[in-house]
């Protein structure tokens, strides 16, 4: 190559080396390459030579255009690399820091608790239902086979508003009010509030139920054992001594009442199940011949059970809170620990 | 009911030890619910006796006692004034232990020696107080370790037991049921005839017959009221958690505990003529043996002389005829009350006693003679006196009766689901007291007297259930026919609404269904919410006509404890008194105050303002399909700012819900210092989902043409957007509003709304022509209607 156009690229690449920015390399391209560039004028020069000197000549100028455009390029796509490194660099966050928005809430522990309870019988079919809160003595005391003046009455602490009307006690009213209004076979479970005017430590005047009955031609207390037994076991999730002990409801005959082995000292006696090993934790029994006869179901061709269950005890138990009354404290702090 | 497990043995006495005893009563449907020491643990007290007393040089409360402990005297210093001499007393010797590890050492108490101590009942862990040392009987055999000599290794086990086993409300009854558990028999006390000394009698009419058919009694003469019940009656008291009273006193409470039979005696010298059970008068007084005044009436049973009321029958004695320690002469009384003239009595009168709690529950109404010459003979033994003849009136033969109750094989096999074996079922019968007879399909059981609770086919079923073992009957899984069952498409279900506000950042909240009347009147002061007749206290004494107040009072507990923002709902039943009766409907209310959002670092947070929390609501509303059918109209609600309101419409006009900012005055009243939004909805406003129907896409392009108009502020966003609606033009798809603006180059009272129209056709691809001629179509209603102008 021609000294002097060696010269111009070693000249122009060791420009090229200097710059740092695609702007400038492009200055550099316009200054070799552009209309008045280095090299378009060393073409211009190719008009004074002969004929014979010509190609050769024309074939050096554009071997060294040639030479010193890939060193060009690779300048730009060198530049090109940083540039896009450094951005990236640039752009890095600190994916440790806390995502932006709103934090979602959560249902309550005695929601959450109640819907554990209803998605396991609903898997066998239980229906729910539901019924008012204000009710009559009817539906709450008598057609349950619980007469005026009956002792249990004394049990339930009711709260009045007049002599006929209440706030129900119990979930069982649903029981009769469902019993009236469908023929068998029913299966029905009905969650809800209900009242009892009492309160300390262990009792809130208000709290929740999940009352569940079945009625068919051949319910059994075998089915009822099977089924309670299976429920437990499923709402623990894990195998848990079920004991069966018989106890009265004058809805129910034969009733029991059902312990659980403490899921606090696994049966081995601590201060939540009084140091016996075992926690009550649900009233059942085959529906009382009274109950149907109030509610016109032939109790000869029909059997039945029902059962009721506290269900801020079985949260209690199931998360182990110790203290009945955060549930209606509603602080944040005790219910965000359910989210 | 408590009882000493040592008395219980003393009747029947398996052999098991009291663990075993225990858990066999509690699976035979006697819970028990306790078993306690009936002495604290002590060791090395024996009776001793005070020999002589000296007084304490040095101290004047104390005085320098010697007491024989049976094989030595003793020097022992004792500080209670009740020390005598020859008084028996408990002496822990040197080297004793008394209850909390507390060892008794040789000490010296003002320079003078003691070697034991000299215990009161307190001291033995056998009462909670005591004011002086514990005086044991004359008879009490000086040296004899006081747990063997007062029993104390013994336990009061109490038992929980369920109203319809009143037959066990008494050592006999339970006794019985130990004896047919362990299939062994009871030695039940043997009560003999008392001899009949004096001629003297009380007549006795009953007038009352159907709440009296048994009414016994006798008078008994020339006792001593005064003496001592002797100690191991006074034992058997306290174990049962009963008070010595006096031994008259005492010995029918002992008859009660150890029959379940209640007697009770008046004090014949204050009566004046024969007993008469009949019915109470309106207006008559009764002063109760608890000082109690109370007003009879014609529901109540009373026994009377000829000239007042004496007791409440069944119930508790009246004052006047009580006995007392001078008392000389008594007519003791026994007698059978129906549950049915007893039930409610006592409550009635804010009273309970042990024996209302029996006849109301139901008594054995064959146990009366038996009671009273048992009570005779206890009395004769430790008060002295001579007993007259038994005067009775009994009209009874339909109690005395037990009914015939037919038990049917095939039943007992369908309710429990399992076949038990006949000669076990017999047995189990038998055992039970009852009489058991084979018939066709099964057999007919007569049960005894004191079972009550036993009247049909069930009864047995669970008796025979309870005495075969639970634990012993099977369980099986359901089998029964199970139809598929779902849900309908159309319905929003209430979890769904939960849930969707959990994701929205909310809280669920459960606050009690009764409030405080006084805030309730500030939220909702047109409506009377019904007030209860019993309630807890006055903050929990209305149902709630609103949501509102529970979530408040959740809210202001959260803001007193640092919690900046909060954010909850609730749904549950609100309670609106009608003319005849009470709606109860669910709602669903929210709360929403603080920051949008929690703090956070990437960005600046604002304050919560109405559209955060309507947004809220419009989702929820949005769950029905059909959104768009509700409506927000600006009104005035009581607890609300006026200018921050909107009551929530459906599409047939009724109101479905309010949403706003808490009354400013509201908030200051209630002490908060930062603002409150609130909404309330009724549930089954969007219960109704509507199924979607497909509409097909358009194939043409979508474009946009945005326009600001300046109107008066009066004019709502809701009328700018019904007015572009109006026009029905099927190529408006949708109204968006992106900016609100008033300030510069807005007139004052004026404001700038920019509106975006999002124009398609199903049929062609919309020209510049066919936008311009739809937005100038927009722009011409809204001036006309609206008075709105183009801003340039």
């Amino acid at each position: 190559m021609d000294k002097s156009l060696q010269e111009i690229v070693d000249q122009a690449v060791s420009q090229l080396d200097q710059v740092s920015d695609l702007k400038q390399v492009d200055e550099i391209r316009v200054q070799y390459l552009g209309k008045k560039g280095i090299f378009t004028q060393r073409m211009k020069t190719l008009g004074g030579l002969s004929a014979e000197e010509r190609p050769a000549a024309g074939q050096a100028i554009n071997d060294a255009k040639r030479s010193f455009q890939t060193q060009l390029e690779l300048r730009k796509e060198h530049l090109l690399a940083a540039q896009l490194e450094e951005r990236l660099a640039s752009e890095k966050v600190d994916v440790t820091l806390p995502g932006n928005g709103k934090r979602s809430g959560g249902i309550h522990p005695v929601t959450k608790t109640m819907r554990r309870i209803s998605h396991i019988f609903a898997s066998v079919g239980f229906e729910v239902a539901e019924g008012p809160e204000i009710e009559d003595d009817y539906h709450n005391f008598e057609a349950l086979n619980i007469p005026a003046h009956h002792p249990a009455r004394a049990m339930h602490d009711t709260f009045y508003f007049d002599e006929h009307t209440l706030l129900r006690t119990h979930t069982s009213p649903v029981q009769i009010r469902a019993m009236e209004n469908s023929k068998p076979p029913l299966k029905v479970i009905a969650p809800g509030r209900v009242y009892r005017c009492d309160s300390d430590l262990t009792h809130t005047p208000m709290f929740h139920q999940v009352e569940g009955f079945l009625v068919d031609t051949d319910a059994s207390f075998a089915d009822l054992k099977g089924l309670i037994y299976e429920f437990l076991t499923l709402f623990f999730e894990k195998e848990i001594q079920v004991r069966f002990r018989p106890s009265y409801f004058p809805f129910t005959e034969p009733s029991a009442e059902v312990d659980i082995e403490c899921v606090m000292c696994d049966g081995k006696g601590c201060r939540v199940c009084s140091h016996t090993g075992w926690l009550e934790v649900l009233g059942c029994g085959m529906i009382h011949p009274e109950v149907f006869k109030s509610v016109g179901i032939d109790g000869e061709e029909f059997t039945g059970f029902a059962f009721g269950m506290g269900v801020e005890r079985l949260a209690m138990l199931r998360y182990g809170i110790n203290d009945l009354r955060l549930f209606f404290e509603n602080d944040l702090n005790f219910l965000r620990q359910f989210n | 009911m408590h009882f000493s497990e040592a008395w219980l043995r003393e009747i029947v006495n398996p052999s098991i030890n009291t663990k075993q005893l225990v858990e066999q009563l509690t699976m035979a449907g006697l819970e028990v619910e306790g078993v306690e020491p009936a002495a604290a643990d002590f060791s090395q007290i024996v009776v001793g006796e005070v020999v002589e007393i000296a007084p304490h040089p040095d101290a004047d409360k104390l005085q320098v006692c010697k007491v024989s402990s049976g094989t030595e005297q003793l020097q022992i210093v004792c500080g209670a004034r009740n020390v005598a001499v020859g008084m028996k007393v408990p002496l822990a010797l040197i080297g004793a232990v008394l209850p909390g590890d507390f060892k008794i050492k040789k000490s010296k108490l003002r320079g003078v020696e003691s070697f034991g101590m000299l215990c009161s009942d307190k001291e033995l862990g056998m009462a909670e107080s005591a004011d002086g040392l514990m005086a044991l009987p004359n008879d009490a055999p000086v040296g004899k370790d006081i747990r063997e000599y007062l029993q104390l290794n013994d336990n009061i086990i109490e038992v929980d037991l369920t109203p319809n086993r009143a037959d066990c409300l008494s050592l006999e009854g339970v006794a019985r049921e130990v004896g047919l558990l362990n299939k062994i028999d009871c030695q039940f006390v043997q009560s003999a005839e008392v001899k009949i000394e004096i001629d003297q009698t009380l007549s006795v009419s009953v007038e009352a017959v159907d709440q009296c058919p048994v009414y016994l009694g006798r008078v008994i003469s020339d006792l001593d009221a005064s003496r001592q019940t002797p100690l191991w009656m006074q034992e058997r008291l306290r174990r049962a958690g009963l008070r010595s009273l006096g031994p008259v006193v005492d010995v029918t409470n002992y008859v009660l505990l150890e029959l379940g039979q209640p007697l009770h005696a008046f004090d014949a010298e204050k009566l004046s003529g024969g007993i008469n059970v009949r019915m109470g008068r309106d207006d008559e007084k009764l002063l109760l043996l608890n000082d109690q005044e109370i007003l009879l009436d014609k529901e109540t049973l009373v026994i009377a002389d000829e000239s007042k009321p004496l007791a409440l029958a069944g119930i508790m004695g009246g004052a006047d005829s009580a006995v007392s320690s001078a008392t000389t002469s008594i007519f003791l009384e026994c007698a059978f009350f129906t549950p049915l003239a007893m039930m409610g009595k006592a409550r009635k009168q804010g009273l309970h006693t042990d024996s209302s709690h029996r006849f109301e529950r139901g008594v054995d109404p064959e146990l009366q003679l038996r009671a009273l010459e048992r009570a005779t003979g206890l009395i004769l033994d430790i008060a002295g006196g001579k007993a007259g003849a038994i005067v009775q009136q009994v009209s009874m033969s339909n109690f005395a009766e037990r009914k015939q109750i037919p038990l049917r094989k095939e039943r007992i096999n369908r309710l429990l689901g399992v076949a038990i074996e006949a000669s076990e079922i017999e047995d189990i019968f038998q055992r039970l007291g009852m009489h058991v007879e084979v018939a066709d399909d099964g057999w007919v059981i007569t049960p005894p007297g004191f079972r009550f609770d036993i009247a049909i086919e069930a009864d047995l079923i669970e008796e025979l259930g309870r005495v075969y073992g639970y634990d012993r009957l099977p369980r099986r899984s359901l089998m029964m026919r199970s139809d598929l069952k779902s849900k309908p498409e159309s319905l929003t279900e209430l979890d769904r609404i939960r849930d969707l506000l959990v994701d929205r950042g909310y809280q669920e909240a459960i606050t009690y269904s009764f409030v405080d009347e006084a805030l309730q009147k500030k939220l909702v002061p047109g409506i009377d919410g019904l007030k209860l007749k019993n309630p807890l206290s006055s903050e929990l004494s209305v149902m709630r006509t609103t949501l509102w107040a529970g979530l408040l009072r959740a809210a202001e507990r959260n803001l007193n404890r640092q919690q900046a923002r909060v954010q909850i709902f609730e749904a549950g039943l609100k309670f609106l008194p009608e003319e005849d009766g009470v709606i109860q409907e669910r709602y669903i209310a929210g709360l929403l105050t603080g920051s949008v959002a929690e703090e956070q670092w990437g960005e600046k947070l604002r304050s919560a303002d109405f559209y955060d929390i309507k947004s809220d609501v419009e989702a929820i509303l949005n769950l029905s399909g059909s959104g768009e059918d509700f409506r927000f109209e600006e009104a005035k609600h009581p607890a609300l700012h006026p200018g921050q309101s909107a009551q929530i419409v459906d599409k047939e006009g009724l109101i479905v819900g309010w949403v706003g900012l808490l009354h400013p005055v509201l908030e200051k009243e209630l002490g908060f210092d930062k603002q409150l939004f609130l909404f309330e909805l009724k549930e089954s406003s969007v219960a109704n989902y509507n199924i979607p129907a497909f509409k097909p896409l358009s194939k043409f392009p979508q474009v946009r043409r945005d326009i600001a108009v300046i109107v008066d502020e009066a004019v709502s966003y809701a009328s700018l957007r019904d007015c572009v609606n109006n026009l029905k033009s099927s190529a408006i798809k949708d109204l968006i509003v992106f900016d609100v603006y008033r300030g510069e180059g807005v007139e004052s009272g004026r404001k700038s709304v920019a509106l975006s129209l999002i124009l398609q056709d199903s049929s062609k691809t919309l020209v510049d022509a066919d936008i311009d001629a739809i937005v100038s179509q927009a722009l011409d209603a809204l001036e006309k209607e609206l008075d709105a102008k183009l801003r340039d």
